[in-house]
């Protein structure tokens, strides 16, 4: 009964635990209530993924109705995958939430606080898992709408303007995303997106369909945050609460990635033209601008956070090549980029929130000499800071290897070159940070500082490690995700 | 070109281009936000035109003799944009909070003015 209505538990679990968490009230209970049902979520997840691994893709109808009428949700290896990535993530800072939240958000709203980030989560896992067009805007409007609520509960007062900023970006991209759905819709029936992907062939390429492709490939890179319409980010990231931000950092942009992907490889399929045109002529070189330029802008910036925030556009700019290319190794280093980034942004962005909670600044200056006083923090901050250079036996390297061979399976030099120059200014930033924390002494106006708490420490830790050991075994990340390249490409059309 | 035929196309067009030129060229906040429900709701009259079917009836089925071969239009858009419509008054609600909460803190809805309050920092 339990296993063959996963499916629907995977959504409906964190759906109905974010009211009880408002009822609650108790900030602790809605905490312990969350960090269950994201347990329990991640649960799901890994079952589902070995259940598609081993047997094939999943068909859930809902309420029994059957696709296309009835709203399908249909897990296949990429969204499984996408669905592990959401629900460990989520898991993950749960856990380091409470003593972070507790410090920046004001007692009051705390029930509030884990009522919202567990609507994100839910509308984050139900973007991975429905197969229908129409189902995939609500999800994204209830993540989105969430999310912005969690950015602006932010300490600093420019929180309600980042959410603001975000939240008219996001709409827009939302409303172009709804508006390709409806030209589809229009043009062939159907919002079922395995049966979109079947009629839109035999329709081709007329104008109602063409400009569906460009309004959805606009929305979604909004929502992703492709240079240059990544504006929303930086802000967002910066003033958003610790948790907050390692939480979209690592989940929500990935799954704007997943929301292309689908569109692109599932309704429209990869031979449909214009979309050839789009990727080789458009995405590919917008995302190597973004890795060069966004990386530099990173250098420059004085606030850790800022700083990571704009080298998330930078990788965003990574798994935007390799989904450009649209070959098997393109895509795969795509897929697998967008796991490794995830875990490993996700675990730095929790290492700067354990530095906040001690010092309260994360701006560079007042890191001086926390590779003393906060040994194990600061370490961990090194190893997620190799893994964003590449270096071997990081995960982060696994990926950018992939994707440099694919650049030169391609022929395409220029970008081979690109992503090599963005690791050696990625490896710029991340010095700045450690010299600052290792190499100059610490003021002696600088507050007492001691290791953060355990309940910190640990899940950061957790996310830093994972991105140590996906640097050596690879047949979780790399193996599915070549897998999910293929599927893309091949048994989809 | 058929333009009385497409006549809600064009407003649809029309409505979409005032509302994201208010979006981008107002600097008041709830102007913004304004323009984005023009925005959506243009999104709104393209979802509903397309369930238009000629000579169709409201989609509530007609009992009886005179049901027979009835004609009725496209109800699932109409449903579709329901959600949609729903999806639209949360972020204005949501929108307009936050510009209350910004005038809180910063004691004004101006972009420029928040913009130069944040330099100034």
């Amino acid at each position: 009964m339990i296993a063959a209505n996963l499916p629907a538990l995977q959504i409906v679990l964190p759906l109905i635990a974010a009211p009880l968490c408002l009822l609650l009230r108790r900030g602790n209970l809605a905490w312990a209530l969350a960090l269950f049902v994201s347990l329990a979520a991640f649960a799901i997840a890994v079952a589902l993924l070995t259940q598609v691994l081993d047997s094939g893709a999943i068909s859930y109808e809902l309420g029994g109705w059957a696709p296309p009428w009835g709203i399908e949700y249909r897990v296949d290896v990429l969204n499984a995958f996408v669905l592990l990535i959401v629900a460990a993530i989520g898991a993950v800072v749960l856990a380091y939430a409470r003593r972070s939240v507790a410090q920046e958000v004001p007692t009051s709203q705390h029930s509030g606080f884990y009522t919202a980030f567990l609507l994100c989560l839910t509308g984050l896992l139900g973007v991975a898992i429905t197969g229908d067009a129409f189902n995939l805007f609500v999800f994204l409007e209830i993540s989105s709408l969430s999310s912005y609520v969690l950015i602006s509960m932010g300490r600093d007062r420019r929180a309600l303007t980042a959410a603001f900023q975000y939240l008219v970006m996001g709409t827009i991209g939302a409303t172009f995303i709804v508006i390709g759905i409806g030209l589809l819709y229009m043009s062939t029936g159907t919002l079922n997106m395995a049966d979109l992907g079947a009629r839109l062939p035999a329709i081709g390429a007329n104008r109602t369909v063409l400009a569906a492709f460009a309004f959805l490939t606009v929305g979604a890179t909004i929502k992703l945050a492709l240079f240059p319409l990544h504006f929303w980010l930086p802000n967002a990231y910066a003033y958003a609460p610790s948790a907050v931000t390692a939480f979209l950092a690592s989940t929500a942009t990935k799954v704007s990635i997943y929301i292309l992907l689908r569109f692109f490889f599932t309704v429209f399929g990869p031979t449909f033209e214009a979309e050839e045109i789009t990727l080789n002529n458009l995405v590919v070189p917008l995302a190597t601008i973004a890795v060069l330029v966004c990386s530099t802008v990173a250098i420059y910036q004085g606030n850790v956070k800022r700083m990571l925030a704009y080298s998330s556009i930078a990788q965003i700019g990574y798994m935007m090549i390799g989904i450009g290319f649209g070959t098997v190794t393109g895509l795969t280093a795509g897929i697998a980029h967008l796991f490794n980034h995830a875990v490993t942004k996700g675990g730095l962005f929790l290492v700067l929130g354990c530095i906040v909670w001690r010092i309260g600044s994360c701006r560079l200056g007042d890191l001086a000499g926390l590779g003393r006083r906060m040994p194990l923090t600061m370490f961990a901050f090194v190893l997620g800071g190799l893994s964003l250079i590449g270096v071997p036996l990081t995960a982060g390297f696994v990926s950018k290897w992939v994707l440099v061979q694919a650049a030169i399976e391609q022929g395409n030099w220029l970008v081979a070159v690109a992503i090599l120059a963005g690791s050696l200014l990625a490896l710029i930033y991340v010095w700045r940070v450690v010299e600052v924390a290792y190499l100059r002494p610490a003021p002696d106006s600088a507050p007492e500082a001691a290791e953060a708490p355990w309940s910190m420490l640990i899940p950061a830790w957790i996310l830093i490690g994972a991105s140590i050991y996906f640097g050596v075994e690879t047949s979780l990340s790399l193996g599915v995700a070549e897998a999910a390249a293929r599927f893309l490409l091949g048994g989809a059309g | 070109m058929d333009i009385p035929g497409l006549f809600n196309y064009w407003i649809v067009i029309f409505l979409m281009m005032t509302g994201f030129y208010v979006v981008i060229a107002r600097g008041n906040l709830v102007k913004k936000i304004v323009g984005l429900n023009i925005f959506q709701t243009s999104v709104f009259i393209l979802y509903i035109s397309m369930g238009k079917v000629e000579d169709g009836t409201a989609p509530i089925v007609i009992e009886g003799a005179k049901g027979v071969g009835a004609v009725y239009s496209n109800p699932l858009p109409h449903v579709l944009i329901l959600t949609a419509i729903v999806v639209g008054i949360a972020t204005t609600a949501l929108g307009l909070a936050l510009i209350v909460r910004i005038k809180e803190a910063y004691g004004t809805v101006e972009e420029d003015d928040i913009f130069a309050q944040d330099e100034a920092e």
